[in-house]
Parts: C-alpha cells; structure tokens; sequence
C-alpha cells in the first residue's frame, strides 16, 4: 500500500441525505421588493421590520459580492433563488407536528421527544424558515430567560430586537450580511437577564428541506449582566442536486461578567465528489464583549457544505473580556472552506485565544483566515493562536492566511501553525495491532481534533466525533 | 506454526526475497541473522502485509491459512505481531487509550467481554511497572516525543498487553543501552512458555545472549543459506558472512 493507500477512500453516501414530502408555501423565484413584502405579511412582522428589510435590499442591490477566499464554484444567480418557503400550518404541539417532519428529525438522530425527555435541552427546531417547536420554553420563562423565533421576538419583544440587531453586524457589514437582513426567514432569538444562568444548554437545529429554497437564519443572543448561557446550533440538509446558497447571521452581545458560548455542529450537505450538489454556506457571525470581564466562546465543528464562508468573530470592547475561537474544519471530497476567525482588541487587557483545526482529504481545500487586531488603547492585550492542519491523502490542500494588526506596541501576540499528514506508517502500525483501518483514521483524527472537542458540550462532542467518521468515511483505504 | 514457502519479494523494483523458504515452530526461539540489505525486514513486512513489500510468489501458511491473502488487521487479530525497528510516532492518540482499543480488538474476536477503562489501566500499570517504564507511559501520546529505547520499551509493552502467538521482533536491540536491552529480553522472556513462536530479527549477537535462540537462520541475498543451532552464532562471530555463504 503506497500512498495511493491513504488516497483511495472517499465516497460513502451522505447519510443524513433525503427528503421528506412536506407540502410548501413557497415564493417563486427572485428578489425585489414585492418579495420583501410577502415576506413580511407571511411573517405577521410589523412595520417597522418591513422597512428594515427594504432598506437592506436596496443596500444590497448596490453591493458586490466579494471574491477575496479561496474558493472556487460557480457564480451564484440570486434571481433564480427561492427566498422563502415554509410548511403550510404552524403547529401548536408535538402532536400536531407532520409525523414525516418527525421522522426526518429521528433519522437525524435527534427525536424532539427523546431531548424533550431525555436531554434537559430546550429545543427551538426549525424545519425549513418556521420554527415548528419549542419546547421548554416554559421552565425559562420562570428565569426570565427568552428563547423563542426570532418572528416572535420582533412581535413580542420588540424593543430588544430594536436596539440590539444589526448593532453587532450592521445591516450591509457585508454582501451576504446584507441579503440576509432583507430576507432573513427566521432563527433564534435569546435573552437572559442580569445574573441569570441558564440551567440548560439551548440548542437548535437546522434543516434544508424545500428544493432551491436559500436558507437565511437570524440569530440575536442578548446576555444581561452576570448572566451565562451555553447555546448550541447543528445543522444537516437532505441531499439535493442543485446548490443551495445559506447565508446566516448571528449576533452575540454579553454585557459586563456575562459569558456566552456559542457551539455550532455544521453539517450542510457537502455534495458529491465533484462538488456538485452542495450548501453554499456563507455565514456572518459576530459577538460583542461589551462590558467589563464578559466572556465570549465560539466552537464550531464544520464537516458539511461544499462552501464554507465563515468567521466566527469577537469584538472585545470591555475592558479584561476574553474572546475565544475553537474549529475544526474538514473538508473531504470536493468541499471547500474558508474559515477562521476576527479578534478585535478594544479594551484594556482583553484576551483571546485561537485555536484552528483544518483537516483535508481527497480534494478538499481548506484555509485558515485569521485576524488579530490590537487597538491604540488595548494595552496589556494578549493573543494566542494555533493553526493546525492535518492531511489525508496527496490531492488535497492547506492554506493559513494569518493577519495581525497591532497598534499596541506592548501587546502579546503569538502565533503557531503546523501542516502534518496522516502517514502510511501510522496507519499501518495501527493496523498491525489489529485496528481496522477506518477505525485506525478516526483515532488519529480525532487525536489531532482533540484540543476543541474538549470544548464541546458532551452530547455534542459525541455526534461531532461521529460526524467527523462520516465525513472521513472512504477517505483512505 | 508458521510455514514460509518460496517466498518472492519486491520493495519497488528490486527483487528482494528470492524464493526463501522457512519453517518457524511451535514454542520455538527463531533467530534470523544475515548483512545489510540481505532482505531481513523485508521477510518480517511480507509476514505481516506492509505495503512497502509486493509479494510475487509463494505463500506463507499459517493456522490453516495463506495469511498473504489477508488484511493487515486480520492478520493480527489471528495473533501475528511484529515490533517495529522504527516505531512511528502518532501525534494527539493517547498510548493507553490505543492500547486499550487494540485490545479490545482482540477481545472481540475471540468473543470475550470489553475490558473497561479502569480495568485495563490497572494491567497496563502492572506491565509499566516490570518493564521499568515510567508511569507517564499512560498519559502520553503514543511514541510522540519517545526516545528510542523508550519506543522499544513501548514495543516490548504492547506485546506484553496483547499475548500474541507469533512475534516478530524487527532489530529490537538497536539503539538500546544495556539496561534497557536487559529490561527488554526480560520482557521477551517472560512470553516464552512453549507454545509462542518468535522470529528475533537482529544484525548482531548480543541479545541472543539473553534469549537463546534454538533456532539461527542465516539469511543471504533473499535466501535462508544456512541454519543451525546457537552454536552458529558463534560460527558466524569468528568467521563473518562471507565465510557461512562460501560454506552454503
């Protein structure tokens, strides 16, 4: 077995890929204001989001799309997108909720009645753009603690929504931020008050289901002073022939000592070996450490999409806040990604840590794109970065684009980076005590991953380790 | 236990084993000595499938079998073990937790219960201890960062753990000081108890010193040329190769 060994193995089927018949209400094709607008009624949104939303498509419209990462596919036509779909009646409970729905989510793994039960998890699922459940939502509402749609927000707690979105990532931050502002269907919205901590992990899923339908989440999570919340977000789409463009948007605010963690399982459908087929995944995600001592923590384990688009960023604007970026990106097949993460000293004695997992197999690419930037003003502000990536097989690419900006001449900033391969000899030794091959590549995988998995909660630890032997799945042998 | 038939071998384009022919038996200390480049790791990556070596003709029976036909894994599991010359380091896997699932591997194969953590710590720790390793054995990443008698204790150890039928000991006394090639042969020794077979691979005599071999192969241009008894390491100290391959 020569090297060709350890190229050979890629191309199990995706297993969390089919599709479920759920009847749509969906808009045809294109963008322009009429669209907005339907939007906007189909949502029962007030006014004034209708205007934000209208505002944000003529922004748009004047924007371009950028060309910067290091990804290569076909130029997306926005006019040939669906911009909203969702199932026909918003269900009142479980009982109501289309069993196929249902059955599509226990292929997933995750049965809303076995969390509901089991996981002590609250639930916000959202099937296609509508969220179809939540549950919990009552345990939280004894804490103060608001977990709903981010529809229901804007109708039930419109002066949050007001003041808090697009604060972190102004409406036209960027071209995909900005499409988003304009069509953004639904998401999450969290706030947890002063010195309240949330007693269980929120988690929510994600799923593509109508065909050629943009996915556009939103995500606002406030966390009050002294407050502490755990939030988790994992994603999986059906398999699908034609690229499908997902363009989020998450917000983080943490005001003074409070701590947000945010853990996100992406898992969109990758495509198939040549590419074809796959989320298109641009994601705009930010937080602010806007007070004294706050805390924000991004984990991401992205195994899915064939585009990914994405850096997870932290604004440390209080003074000795923390900002911290754990990843692990793999890219098998034809995926590509482009993800890393912005650290924005402001305040005094702010710290953040980075710490970058790339793996790459059969054909796929993937870069780290990092920045780390010290104010005039953050004195006593310190860095720590680690980049590393792993190789399996000879076809496939790393790349670390680092960027350091820093206008604090006594800030700390270090940064280490490693390139390695999974080699022959170290699959062989294993073999040779009798470890399977596949189980041999997911042990040195997950060794090398180790560092961010420790960051995960447990459930999701786990299902990010399966996921990672599913993606890697064929891709030596 | 295990028969070598007209065994052809090729590493890339050269020709290395040229139809060699070995008898190992059952209980029985093999050694196989032989120069540089005579084909000696080539025999033992042949018997246990690594893809350095294309196997052109020959077979190689064992328990019934043409182990040539089977994977790597398989190979072990039917209780084939080889210690490496040159042990590989795998950064991030933990030394126990690879041990354990190696382990494990074998405990499912022959229908028996999983050990569970605790449990295996403690037998792992037993081993630790006898070979004169140090406890952080068990915490470190698997030969990242070992030196190189430690990676041969850590060899020694892994064998020790999985109780193999037929060992194949690659150069296990190069690179070892004295201490650590007593600690070694100890660990060797204390395998033997007449059912196992070992093939002790080596370029010199010193540790068949300790674990005294009833058979010596001399291995030469891809071919078994002579074998005989301890009394032929002596033979091959005093006179060298030349004089053994002028003999055959």
């Amino acid at each position: 077995m020569a090297q060709t060994e350890v190229d050979k193995l890629l191309s199990k089927d995706y297993e969390l890929g089919f599709t479920v018949d759920v009847e749509e209400d969906t808009v045809p094709p294109g963008l322009n204001e009429d669209v907005i607008r339907f939007i906007s009624a189909k949502k029962n949104e007030p006014d004034w989001m209708t205007e934000l939303r209208i505002k944000a498509l003529h922004k748009w419209e004047k924007m371009e799309e950028p060309h910067w990462a290091h990804l290569h596919y076909t130029p997306i036509d926005y006019q040939a997108i669906s911009y909203f779909s969702a199932p026909k009646r918003a269900p009142n409970s479980l009982d109501e909720v289309n069993p196929e729905i249902l059955k599509a989510y226990e292929k997933l793994g995750i049965p809303l009645e076995e969390q509901k039960m089991l996981q002590g998890i609250a639930v916000d699922a959202v099937f296609d753009s509508v969220s179809v459940k939540t549950t919990y939502s009552e345990t939280l509402k004894e804490l103060g603690i608001i977990f709903c749609s981010i529809s229901e927000a804007m109708r039930d707690h419109a002066e949050l929504v007001k003041e808090y979105m697009f604060s972190v990532v102004p409406m036209t931050d960027n071209y995909y931020a900005a499409l988003n502002a304009a069509v953004f269907t639904d998401g999450t919205f969290v706030y947890i008050p002063k010195g309240v901590r949330c007693p269980m992990e929120l988690s929510t899923y994600f799923r593509i289901n109508a065909q050629n339908t943009g996915q556009f989440e939103r995500t606002l999570i406030i966390a009050d002073e002294g407050s502490y919340v755990s939030y988790n977000e994992g994603c999986s789409a059906p398999q699908r022939d034609e690229n499908q463009l997902h363009a989020a948007v998450v917000e983080l605010i943490a005001k003074k000592d409070a701590e947000i963690k945010y853990s996100t399982i992406q898992n969109w459908y990758p495509g198939d070996s040549k590419g074809e087929g796959g989320i298109y995944n641009f994601v705009t995600k930010r937080g602010i450490c806007e007070g004294e001592n706050s805390k924000i923590s991004w984990t991401q384990v992205e195994t899915g999409s064939s585009i990914t688009w994405k850096y997870p960023s932290c604004i440390l604007k209080g003074d000795y806040s923390v900002g911290e970026f754990y990843s692990v990106a793999v890219t098998s097949r034809a995926q590509q990604a482009d993800t890393g993460t912005k650290m924005i000293h402001i305040g005094k004695h702010t710290r953040s840590t980075i710490v970058s997992k790339g793996i790459s197999a059969m054909h796929g690419q993937n870069s780290y794109r990092g920045l780390v930037k010290i104010g005039p003003d953050a004195e006593g502000a310190r860095n720590f970065s680690q980049c590393d990536s792993l190789l399996i097989g000879g076809e496939c690419g790393a790349h670390t684009f680092p960027y350091l900006e820093s206008q604090e001449a006594m800030a700390q900033i270090e940064h280490e980076a490693t390139t390695s391969k999974i080699s022959d000899e170290q699959l062989f030794y294993l073999r040779q005590r009798g470890i399977s091959e596949e189980d041999a590549v997911s042990m040195i995988v997950h060794g090398f991953c180790k560092e961010v998995f420790a960051q995960l909660p447990m459930e999701f630890a786990v299902e990010a380790k399966e996921l990672l032997n599913l993606t890697l799945e064929g891709s030596v042998g | 236990m295990m028969e070598i038939k007209n065994i052809h071998a090729k590493i890339g384009e050269n020709e290395i084993l040229k139809g060699l022919n070995l008898t190992l038996e059952k209980g029985k200390v093999h050694a196989i000595m032989g120069p540089n480049g005579a084909g000696k790791s080539t025999l033992s990556k042949a018997v246990v499938g690594h893809y350095d070596v294309e196997v052109t003709g020959g077979e190689i029976l064992y328990k019934g079998k043409n182990i040539l036909e089977m994977a790597p894994e398989e190979r072990a599991l039917e209780g084939i073990f080889l210690s490496f010359q040159n042990p590989v380091e795998v950064p991030g896997v933990n030394n126990a937790y690879f041990l354990r699932t190696a382990f494990n591997a074998k405990e499912r194969r022959e229908g028996k219960p999983e050990t569970n953590a605790a449990q295996f710590l403690k037998l792992m720790r037993m081993h630790i201890e006898r070979l004169g390793m140090k406890p952080d054995m068990i915490s470190r990443n698997l030969n990242e960062g070992f030196s190189g008698g430690e990676k041969k204790r850590n060899e020694i150890l892994q064998m020790e753990v999985l109780q193999p039928d037929v060992i194949l000991l690659d150069e296990i006394d190069s690179g070892l000081d004295i201490d650590a090639l007593k600690a070694v042969s100890e660990g060797i020794n204390r395998m033997k108890n007449g059912e196992r077979t070992f093939l002790v691979i080596t370029h010199y005599s010193r540790i068949l010193d300790y674990i005294d071999p009833d058979y010596v192969h001399v291995l030469q241009e891809g071919r078994i040329v002579k074998t005989g008894g301890p009394e032929l390491v002596k033979l091959l100290e005093a006179e060298g190769y030349q004089a053994i391959a002028g003999d055959a």
